[in-house]
């Protein structure tokens, strides 16, 4: 390569090496991007679980059957 | 969980545009090199990727040793983030070294001093990632993973100094010569101005790439601490 008089054309591997610079740079932001949403996801659905007992004082009315305690959705009163 | 802070957001955008100067910089407004042609435009974002993963290495290891003393294990989330951005930056750093290598050297690869302290250092860090995966106890994990890091901090400083101290055909461009070396070349002004800002380019990329990783590696701990609470 270095005795030739004229500049080679060695574009093709400048694209390649850009190409996938980029590629794996954006991969990686989507991989960040993905994880984040997963465990956003993963805490919304544990912080559901976490809740306290809430105890409705309903009213009894007559006719209808007595109110019941709602308990957390891990079945924990 | 916190909303992204707007400095943040901002270093995003920032950075995005960065890049894209750089590249314009390096693929347009460097002159091509008369040798080696369009191929040694890689050369900006090998170094660019180099330097930002090697300084992310010894972070790293200065992190450690934070940890080690103040055992919190925020600063094993650091550890953690500074590795895994500068894994991937290094990962890039060889892609494009093996690229220019093709037609500088007329090989994809060499088991030359520079190119094999390279190899080693990124072997090494992904062997840290399956070290981590291996233990369960958190405590343990930042320990032994603190103790692996700081002691694979080194390689970082060793493949820098390999073009300087081993016989090797990896040029050295900045900051002296190499006789050995195949495929130098002396940079113009307009090729220091790029080099130079593709270098500042990747610096603040490597950083808003931290912080996110720091955020990420927060919001890891805060949904495991809350697992915990909800099995218990």
């Amino acid at each position: 390569m270095f005795l030739q008089n004229s500049t080679p054309d060695t574009s093709g591997y400048m694209i390649a090496g850009y190409a996938i610079a980029f590629i794996v740079m954006a991969l990686y932001v989507a991989s960040i991007s993905l994880r984040h949403r997963n465990l956003i996801q993963d805490m919304t659905t544990l912080e559901e679980m976490d809740k306290p007992a809430v105890k409705v004082e309903a009213v009894n009315k007559p006719g209808m059957p007595p109110a019941k305690t709602v308990t957390k959705k891990n079945g924990k009163k | 969980m916190q909303a992204k802070p707007v400095t943040l957001k901002v270093l995003d955008i920032v950075s995005i545009v960065l890049l894209g100067v750089s590249a314009y910089l390096a693929l347009v407004f460097a002159p091509t090199e008369l040798v080696m042609g369009d191929v040694q435009r890689v050369f900006y974002f090998h170094i660019g990727t180099a330097w930002t993963a090697l300084l992310g290495f010894i972070l790293a290891a200065v992190f450690s040793i934070v940890y080690l003393i103040k055992k919190d294990l925020k600063w094993d989330r650091l550890q953690v983030a500074a590795i895994e951005v500068s894994l991937v930056f290094f990962f890039i750093t060889i892609v494009l070294g093996s690229i220019w290598a093709r037609p500088a050297w007329n090989t994809w690869w060499t088991w030359d001093p520079r190119l094999t302290t390279a190899a080693v250092t990124e072997l090494i860090y992904i062997a840290y990632f399956m070290l981590r995966q291996g233990i369960d106890d958190p405590d343990r994990r930042a320990r032994f993973g603190a103790v692996y890091a700081l002691v694979g901090g080194i390689s970082a400083p060793i493949t820098f100094f390999a073009i300087r101290l081993f016989r090797t055909i990896h040029p050295v461009v900045i900051g002296g010569s190499n006789a050995e070396a195949e495929g130098s070349f002396a940079m113009t002004a307009d090729m220091r101005v790029a080099f130079f800002f593709a270098l500042f380019a990747f610096t603040v990329l490597f950083i808003d790439l931290f912080w996110n990783r720091i955020r990420l590696g927060d919001l890891q701990e805060k949904v495991e601490q809350l697992k915990l609470k909800v099995t218990m």
